[in-house]
């Protein structure tokens, strides 16, 4: 009687061990998601101020209802500092160029867009919206205390009583931050984007996939359906194991070895990236594969084969599609722990400033995570926000390719 | 009386152990052969012999000749898928594919390209069903998975499986161990109803069901072939003493 108790208690306690755990870890999630989310959530607005902007045809030199290719000639400096001029009349000339510093450095190229989208802007007031100078947009959400001293900040008591002003007459707006979606990456904070990296991070897994999956697959069939038992398999099967568990960097030197330096592949593009990935992505898959289709009962062989089916169509009639959910798991995994992968791409120099946004595998360009390293080591406020929101991206995307991956597994999963 | 089945002499070694002893053993056509005896003896891997199954292991080597139509299965004048076409089996578990039950029955004819057209396989695979009487439980639901059968289901829709690539011999392999009494007396009847069409040997534990089922009984002890005859005479005066006791139920 005694011992039973014992026994139950043990079994308590290891109840509350179990709690514990899973607690905690909830908790270091749940710090990540709160911590990331709270920084990075601001990333995809941006502060915006309205100014009125009268399109002088004189002061841009242009004709009336002038072409696309004339308005994209025009130079709009002076356009912008005459506006500014009529704006901020009472101000002195020196004044009027630090309140031009409130504003991002390329309004110039925010009047030009506009005026290139609505020509009939043309000789006419409007007022629109122009994006804030970094400083600004992070004094306005709060990411920088206004109230250090005069000379610990970029911004001078002259402009904050100006931006003061903007907000009394209601010419500040927050709003979405669309070229953070669509641009590349840029010096400036303002204008910088994940464009190019996600594209970037999508070639990338794509080449990953299309040449890791069938491979693996094809690896896996023959060593476990095919080869003979012997020396020679079990060779393979340690190496492929020990395969897995190299570090990723030294996946990145092959790349840099022999798809770089011996065939002479573009360096820095989508391609080479996919491939690099596709050595370290193989194993995992090899191995899901390979455990799958040895979980797949031997009855199930044995009746394809006892109605006269070949080898190979007992193996892609049966065997295959009973291990595809398993091998999926193991897909998703190495490819997710491939879209997390900085350190091979930094070894043949997916790691560079891309300011276009890739159309091709072939063209230069750099993943999410080096993105992300690279935006941390910025020197300006801005990009900490950027990175955050960086990263909040990379998250969806892995729950979303999660997601994706539990419900093919549910869709194929059979019982027997 | 034509052999369905002949085998000389058949030796079978898993790597160095011999499983079976130099077995000379027939099976008439038509008619339905039990093979008894206690575990491990060699009953189930000579049965496994007949359509090469034992192949798939790799220690496995078999000595001797196997004919079919006086076809020697383990030279090259037959190809394994081929023999396997004309020798059809049924295991010991329902092994149904996790599949559909028509696909299930519509696999072999499939492979072995007895036709393209829907409506003939519709028919082969009814007909299949029918022989294995099958057909009346499942017509209004073929599209359901072959495993959401119940045990004795399954294992009639592994006969229908084997039958729909019309062999000329089936081979069971315990095909009632896995079944409660009712779904084995349905197989029973079964077997008997088969036999107008095709050989079948059984390889059972059970031998009131030999004795029910088959014409003619063949007694292993220890990968030798102690005695055979017709079942009649095997189960009421054995010529030798160890089938007696066996069937008395003094060993085994």
């Amino acid at each position: 009687m005694t011992n039973l108790i014992k026994r139950k208690k043990a079994e308590r306690r290891f109840q509350l061990y179990g709690i514990f755990a899973v607690s905690l870890s909830l908790l270091f999630v749940l710090t990540l998601i709160v911590n990331i989310f709270s920084s990075g959530i601001g990333g995809f607005y941006k502060t915006s101020f309205l100014m009125e902007i009268h399109f002088d045809q004189k002061l841009l030199k242009l004709e009336d209802n002038p072409s696309s290719e004339q308005i994209e000639d025009a130079s709009f400096r002076k356009l912008i500092s005459y506006n500014f001029k009529e704006n901020f009349s009472q101000y002195s000339k020196d004044e009027i160029k630090q309140i031009k510093k409130l504003f991002y450095r390329k309004i110039d190229k925010e009047t030009q867009s506009y005026l290139l989208k609505n020509p009939q802007y043309l000789n006419q007031k409007v007022e629109l919206l122009f994006t804030a100078s970094t400083d600004i947009d992070q004094i306005h959400k709060g990411n920088f205390n206004r109230n250090i001293p005069e000379k610990q900040r970029s911004i001078n008591n002259f402009q904050l009583g100006i931006y003061d002003q903007f907000i009394e007459t209601g010419k500040v707006k927050k709003v979405f931050n669309k070229r953070y979606f669509i641009s590349g990456d840029s010096r400036d904070p303002e204008s910088a984007g994940v464009a190019s990296s996600v594209m970037g991070s999508v070639f990338t897994i794509l080449i990953c996939f299309l040449l890791s999956f069938p491979i693996a697959i094809f690896a896996s069939i023959y060593l476990e359906e095919f080869a003979k038992s012997g020396k020679v398999t079990d060779l393979i099967e340690i190496n492929i194991n020990n395969l897995a568990a190299v570090p990723s960097i030294i996946f990145g030197l092959l790349g840099l070895g022999i798809l770089l330096n011996f065939f002479g592949l573009p360096r820095s593009t989508s391609l080479v990236g996919g491939m690099v990935l596709s050595f370290m992505t193989l194993p995992t898959i090899i191995v899901a594969c390979r455990s799958s289709l040895r979980a797949v009962p031997p009855s199930i062989r044995e009746g394809a084969l006892a109605l006269g089916a070949t080898k190979n169509q007992v193996v892609f009639h049966h065997v295959l599609p009973l291990a595809m959910p398993g091998t999926l798991t193991g897909t998703i995994i190495g490819l997710a722990r491939a879209v997390g992968e900085t350190a091979p791409l930094l070894m043949i120099g997916m790691v560079a400033f891309i300011m276009n946004v890739p159309s091709t595998p072939l063209e230069p360009a750099v993943g999410m995570p080096a993105q992300i390293y690279l935006w941390s080591e910025s020197a300006e406020r801005g990009f900490i926000e950027k990175t955050s929101s960086a990263i909040i991206l990379l998250l969806i995307f892995l729950i979303v390719v999660n997601f994706v991956s539990v419900y093919f597994r549910k869709k194929y999963e059979k019982k027997w | 009386m034509v052999n369905a089945i002949t085998t000389e002499n058949v030796n079978v070694f898993y790597g160095d152990k011999q499983a079976i002893n130099n077995i000379s053993l027939n099976f008439l056509k038509n008619k339905v052969t039990a093979l008894i005896g206690p575990s491990g003896c060699g009953k189930s891997t000579f049965l496994r012999c007949l359509n090469r199954m034992n192949d798939v292991i790799e220690i496995c080597r078999v000595e001797g000749k196997i004919s079919i139509n006086d076809q020697d299965i383990y030279k090259d004048q037959i190809e394994v898928e081929q023999l396997r076409e004309k020798v059809g089996m049924v295991f010991q578990k329902p092994n149904p594919f996790p599949k559909s039950i028509y696909d299930n029955v519509a696999y072999g004819p499939r492979i072995h390209g007895f036709t393209d057209k829907k409506n003939e396989m519709d028919e082969i695979v009814a007909t299949a069903l029918k022989k294995a009487g099958l057909f009346e439980e499942v017509k209004n639901r073929l599209d359901d998975l072959g495993t959401s059968l119940s045990g004795g289901q399954q294992q009639r829709l592994c006969i229908a499986r084997a039958i729909a690539v019309k062999p000329e011999v089936i081979l069971m392999d315990e095909p009632c161990s896995a079944l409660d009494p009712i779904a084995t007396s349905i197989i029973e009847e079964l077997i008997t109803e088969l036999k107008e069409s095709y050989t079948i040997i059984i390889v059972t534990h059970s031998m009131q069901q030999a004795a029910r089922v088959s014409d003619k009984t063949a007694f292993f002890h220890l990968g030798n072939l102690i005695e055979e005859g017709d079942t009649t005479k095997i189960f009421t005066k054995p010529d030798n003493q160890k089938t007696n006791d066996y069937i008395t139920g003094r060993f085994g």
